[in-house]
């Protein structure tokens, strides 16, 4: 509608649906509508709801840049206040790119309100365009010390928020940021600038001994944050623990929560120091609050020790029967495991135990962490030798009562411990005594209910099974058990071959089929058990989960390379073939373990040996559980059964973890005084003669003792991998990307860009010869040096410049005219640049077009309005002209400029040849205003393009460079500069950067480059640096524009 | 850094929603409404921290919320920001609102729920807070609201508009509008009044 107060308000009331949650993102366009309306109350509440409903996806987001820009540079500061606030929150790389310049002008505002805003605004600018933090740094850092408190404390904020992804850029920041905290008295400040030396004194240990005596003073009142940047310090560890006992006995729910908080991160230090408060962090467990609670839980992880394990997991357990509610319960259950799992069963001494504890949380209904359970016992089975014949004892009993744990519900994720219980008795079939009984479980009819992939491992297993009773059998000659038990199997597999998971059933069936051609061997007599258990020979190693990955690659195999050339058609976009890959693919890994070959196996087995044989904790397989058994009292009385009667109304079986912690204690008191005595003993006879006894104290530097030798069999790798940490970090981190040393000087290609451009590069060569350091300082400053230096540099230029010096004089005013020739953008680099509007892309398109960007900069105090551009078209280069205006009309620049402000605008110019240097001249007439009017103003200009501006740096590899120069059909030139001093590598840079070339290869003081003209030319060079001079064979398509390129290197070489 | 302000009432009906990254709508509503369980589960007395695990999409995430007569107000922050100093935001911009709308109470949210952006704009923007002296921010909010003034006010806007709509056919935005929802509101507002 018309009325921009009717939209207005309906746009407001869509704010309001959006946040009932309607989509309200068709009213985009509306949105902008109201954004540009001149009134304040309009705009605020346009830029109200895009910042509520704008994003990076949104499309018309692209035609805001104007109008934000636009409200940037208002005279009112509540317009560029909400401007900021709107652009905060939806900020894109585009606009990032567009409006990094702007706001950077903002960070210098005579109005503190718009300062600050624009600080913290830059973070966001930041984060979608990293390339704007090192240009854009020392002014944010400037502003650490700004006259007022609040710009002050915005760019401490964003500072941190910088430093806590990437510390160690930030160091040198340290002194200054030591001066505020000392000085500030702005709690928000001190609390940042501490989180902010909690991130830096990691890297930099001097800065904790500096930081002692401020925090101290703070301790009081900052307690809390003090601790995530406590310095390495044990006096004052001592005494913040104290505090924070203090804080957690209080009554106020708050800081008790974050007393825990700040010890959980003590203690990740100083464990020892915390570990003495176990009492009071146990005493938490009871806290009614859930969040307390689990912080408690958090710290417990880090407090175990062998001593103390068994009591804590006892605890914990009681809590987990308690708890209500299934997420806190689920918690505790990973808590427990985590606790008891932590660096590799560090704390566990009795691994019966650690089992029985598992075997009791698959009692724990509705938890989502039956795998968890099921991962802990594989593994535990797997790697602790001496357990496999308790463990498969309580997995016997699991099998059993399997419809215990899954007829309860059928998403019950409990029922994964079945997985892992059929795994073990299958593949541990040795230990089980009572076989028969369980291959009879595993057969019931009740399975099928399982999920599939479950199914698919008591299939597998129950032959594994099958077999180990056959041998039994044979053994003791009773063949009619035997037969007994083969038809057994032939009745029951029959409903898993029914099944309707593919791997069920194609399992089942392979096996039926395998057993019928066992009966019939058996009906003629012959002893087949041998044969069935070859099947299944050799065992399994853990292997690390990083393992596949560290194979490396063998020489010669190219994994890139097709192996079959890709079908041409769209055929390869069908996705069955993928599908059927899959599948086989997981078949593989399941059926891994029967297709191991025998000589792999027996290679193993022997490097295994010698592994043992050269690991000190390592006990030769000797029978040694049942012999430890036998010296530690009330063991005995483990078996099954009698467990199975003491706890009847529970469920049959499930040993109670209590009694083993019984045991434990006994055992370790036996031991405690068999060591007594053993001491005793040694005083008397030097030498003890429990030889066990002393390799246990080798072992432990407690004087715990574990029940078993438990061999930790470590996770295999591959030979030959090679050792990396760096493999987990996450090359999609957004803030990797700021990871950006800020000490180095700015580059001279480093600097915002301005409006519309990603790389603007100045046009005349000797420009840009400014030194880094001018480069760095702030932008106007800048363009005047610049100024100035093209005064000197530019001979021809001379006397159009001071002409303009003498206007400044007069009328204290002055333009300064920047060319800037943006290298022209193909292909892919095109849509980087994704800002460029429609019509300019079309443009870019072409080879024979040049963007010429021009920074206005008014620097008078009267207003400038109705500039115009005009360039004298050469028969070469014509300034592109919107259709229907004759060659003598000059382009409207499409701003005005108020006092001490500048802009960018962008002339197109085509271009015939490309071979020779060109110069323009121009002209810029505008009307200046001011208080006694306006008068009518002409300002001269020339344009110079060098053949240097037509290049594009491409990067080329080094055969395809040789293969250019063997062609031949390039023309041959070169020169030679005397009296060089600078170093190859600065000379080379210098090279690269004002004529656009790129290095192909270098060799000690010689250097072969490349570049490409926007028309296709190749140009190659051949730098040489001899003791005082350079030589530069140059090739290129064309003759002229190699010696007019050559000639341009000359004049730039002679400068250094 | 501030991930998201919250505010609904004793019954989750948000009142002021503001993410500080996009999400859709639906997620956001997902999100209010398992915040609003969250925090709804707890009593006074505890403590105001809630690790939210992975609600908003990392484990670093914690909620900082204070219950207000009818209103949660719920921060969402990762572990750049001190705890206290978020609580005491809250507070901060609670008392802020009470000046700007003397005495402030939940209808007064729903009416001007523009105008409590624009003071939440003063206090935080993208997620970083801007201003903790509240004398400073209410100092910003009533020059702007002068400004408003100046320039007639949306106030004068309503009164126009209905005029305008008399003038025209149907407008197009209403059409898009459910309107059945909008009634849905109303008996709800006035559960509270």
């Amino acid at each position: 509608q018309d009325n921009i107060a009717v939209k207005a308000n309906a746009v407001c009331k869509l704010t309001y649906l959006q946040m009932l949650g309607y989509d309200i993102s068709w009213a985009a366009f509306n949105i902008i509508e109201v954004m540009s309306a001149s009134k304040f109350t309009f705009k605020r509440i346009g830029y109200l709801a895009a910042s509520q409903c704008f994003h990076e996806g949104t499309d018309v987001i692209m035609l805001t840049t104007n109008q934000i820009r636009k409200d940037l540079s208002s005279p009112n500061q509540y317009d560029t206040g909400v401007a900021l606030t709107g652009l905060s929150c939806f900020v894109t790389p585009d606009l990032a790119r567009d409006l990094a310049n702007d706001i950077m002008t903002l960070m210098s505002h005579t109005k503190p309100y718009i300062r600050k805003k624009a600080v913290l605004i830059m973070y966001k600018v930041f984060l979608k365009y990293p390339e704007s933090l090192r240009p854009a740094f020392p002014r944010l850092k400037e502003k650490l010390e700004d006259p007022d408190p609040g710009v002050q404390s915005a760019a401490v904020n964003v500072i941190c928020e910088l430093a806590r992804r990437n510390p160690k850029n930030y160091l040198s920041l340290a002194p200054l940021f030591f001066k505020l905290m000392t000085s500030s008295t702005n709690n928000w400040v001190l609390i940042k600038i501490i989180k902010l030396f909690g991130a830096l004194t990691p890297l930099e240990p001097r800065l904790g001994k500096k930081l002692i005596e401020p925090l101290t003073n703070l301790i009081h009142r900052f307690l809390i944050s003090l601790s995530s940047g406590m310095p390495n310090h044990s006096a004052s560890i001592q005494l913040c623990v104290q505090k924070l006992r203090i804080l957690i006995e209080d009554s106020d729910q708050n800081l008790k929560y974050l007393g825990l908080l700040a010890m959980s991160k003590i203690l990740k230090t100083h464990p020892k120091s915390v570990q003495s408060h176990k009492d009071l962090i146990l005493q938490c467990l009871d806290d009614k609050d859930e969040s307390i609670r689990l912080r408690a839980l958090d710290l417990l992880y880090g407090m175990v020790s062998k001593k103390n394990l068994m009591e804590i997991v006892k605890k914990l357990m009681i809590h987990v029967d308690k708890a209500e509610g299934t997420t806190y319960r689920d918690e505790l259950l990973t808590k427990i495991i985590d606790i008891c799992s932590q660096s590799n069963y560090q704390y566990i001494t009795n691994f019966e135990w650690y089992i029985s504890i598992l075997v009791e949380l698959t009692r724990l209904e509705g938890t989502r962490h039956g795998h968890l359970i099921a991962a802990q016992m594989l593994d535990v089975a797997i790697r602790v030798k001496a357990i496999r014949k308790f463990a498969v004892s309580q997995m016997a009993m699991l099998l059993d009562n399997a419809h215990l744990i899954a007829s309860n519900t059928q998403r019950n994720g409990i029922c994964e411990v079945l997985y892992a219980a059929a795994w073990i008795c299958g593949e541990f079939s040795e230990h089980l005594e009572e076989a028969n009984q369980t291959l009879e479980a595993m057969l019931r009819p009740k399975v099928t209910t399982l999920p599939g992939h479950i199914q698919a491992v008591y299939v597998q297993n129950m032959v594994k099974l099958y077999a180990s009773i056959l041998q039994q059998k044979e053994q003791s000659g009773e063949k009619e058990a035997a037969q007994e038990i083969t038809q057994l199997m032939i009745e029951r597999l029959p409903q898993f071959v029914q099944s309707a998971d593919l791997e069920v059933q194609e399992r089942a069936s392979c096996i039926l089929q395998l057993i019928k051609y066992i009966q019939k061997l058996q009906i003629k007599e012959v002893p087949v058990a041998e044969e069935v258990i070859a099947l299944f020979a050799g065992e399994l190693n853990p292997v690390a989960p990083k393992a596949q990955k560290k194979v490396p690659v063998p020489e010669g195999l190219d994994l890139d390379a097709w192996i079959n050339e890709p079908p041409s058609d769209s055929e390869s976009e069908d996705e069955k073939p993928k599908t059927i890959f899959h599948d086989e693919e997981q078949r593989h890994s399941r059926h891994r373990q029967p297709e191991i070959d025998e000589e792999e196996l027996a290679r193993r087995r022997e490097a295994r040996k010698q592994e043992q044989a050269n690991n000190p904790f390592y006990i030769k397989s000797s029978p040694s559980p049942q012999k430890r058994y036998q010296d530690t009292p009330g063991v005995e009385h483990i078996p099954v059964v009698q467990i199975d009667l003491s706890v009847p109304l529970k469920v049959p079986g499930m040993p109670m973890s209590d009694q083993y912690v019984k045991l434990e204690e006994e055992r370790r008191h036996k031991q405690k005084l068999e060591k007594d005595k053993k001491k005793k003993k040694q005083k008397k006879e030097k030498r003890g003669k429990h030889h066990r006894h002393n390799s246990l104290h080798t072992e432990s530097e407690e004087d715990i003792a574990p029940a078993h030798h438990v061999d930790i069999i470590t996770e295999e790798m591959p030979e030959n991998a090679l050792p990396s940490d760096e493999d987990d970090k996450d090359p999609n981190d957004p803030y990797k990307a700021l990871d950006i040393d800020l000490d180095k000087p700015l580059a001279d290609s480093e600097k915002l860009p301005v409006q519309r451009h990603r790389n603007v590069e100045t046009l005349k060569s000797p420009d840009s010869e400014a030194p880094l350091v001018e480069k760095k300082s702030k932008k106007p400053k800048k363009k005047e040096k610049k100024h100035k230096e093209k005064e000197r540099d530019k001979g021809k230029k001379k006397e159009k410049e001071k002409k303009v010096i003498e206007e400044e004089e007069e009328k204290k005013v002055i333009l300064q005219d920047l060319h800037y020739v943006r290298n022209c953008c193909y292909g892919p680099y095109l849509l980087l640049c994704s800002s460029v509007t429609y019509d300019i892309q079309g443009n870019l398109q072409n080879d024979s077009q040049v963007t010429v960007s021009v920074i206005f900069e008014n620097k008078s105090t009267s207003f400038l309005k109705s500039m115009e551009l005009n360039v004298l078209d050469s028969l070469n280069t014509k300034m592109l002209r919107p259709e229907g205006s004759s060659v003598h009309d000059g382009i409207p620049v499409p701003f005005q400029l108020p006092p001490g402000i500048s802009n960018e605008a962008q002339f197109v110019f085509t271009l015939q040849s490309i071979v020779m240097a060109q110069k323009l001249k121009g002209t810029l007439s505008f009307i200046v205003k001011n208080d006694e009017g306006s008068t009518h103003e002409k300002l001269d200009f020339k344009l110079h393009f060098s053949c240097a501006s037509y290049l594009i740096t491409t990067p080329c590899y080094s055969d395809a460079f040789a293969k250019l120069l063997e062609s031949g059909d390039l023309h041959m030139s070169s020169i030679k500069v005397d009296g060089i001093s600078i170093s190859f590598q600065h000379l080379l840079a210098k090279i690269c950067f004002h004529h656009h070339f790129s290095v192909v290869e270098r060799v000690d003081s010689c250097a072969s480059m490349y570049s490409r003209s926007i028309q296709g030319h190749h140009v190659c060079l051949l730098v040489k640096k001899g003791e005082n001079s350079v030589s530069i064979d140059g090739k290129c398509n064309d003759s002229t524009l190699l010696s007019n390129l050559l000639d341009e290197m000359k004049e730039t070489l002679s400068k250094c | 850094m501030i991930n998201a302000i919250l505010v609904f009432n004793n019954h989750g009906k948000p009142r002021l929603v503001r993410f500080y990254q996009h999400l859709a709508e639906e997620v956001q509503q997902q999100i209010i409404r398992e915040t609003f369980h969250l925090v709804l589960k707890r009593d006074d007395h505890i403590c105001n921290f809630l690790e939210c695990g992975s609600l908003f999409g990392g484990s670093d995430y914690k909620l900082i919320y204070r219950h207000y007569a009818t209103l949660y107000f719920v921060f969402c922050v990762d572990s750049s920001e001190s705890e206290l100093g978020i609580l005491d935001l809250i507070q901060v911009f609670v008392e802020t609102l009470d000046k700007c709308f003397e005495n402030v109470c939940e209808l007064d949210l729903i009416f001007h729920m523009d105008k409590v952006h624009h003071i939440l704009q003063e206090v935080v923007i993208g997620g970083m807070v801007l201003e903790t002296n509240m004398n400073e921010i209410v100092a910003q909010v009533e020059a702007q609201s002068k400004l408003e003034k100046a320039e007639g006010g949306l106030s004068a806007a309503p009164s126009r508009a209905v005029s305008a709509v008399k003038n025209i056919n149907l407008p197009e935005i209403p059409r898009n509008i459910n309107i059945g929802d909008i009634n849905i509101k109303v008996p709800n507002l006035s559960q509270f009044m």
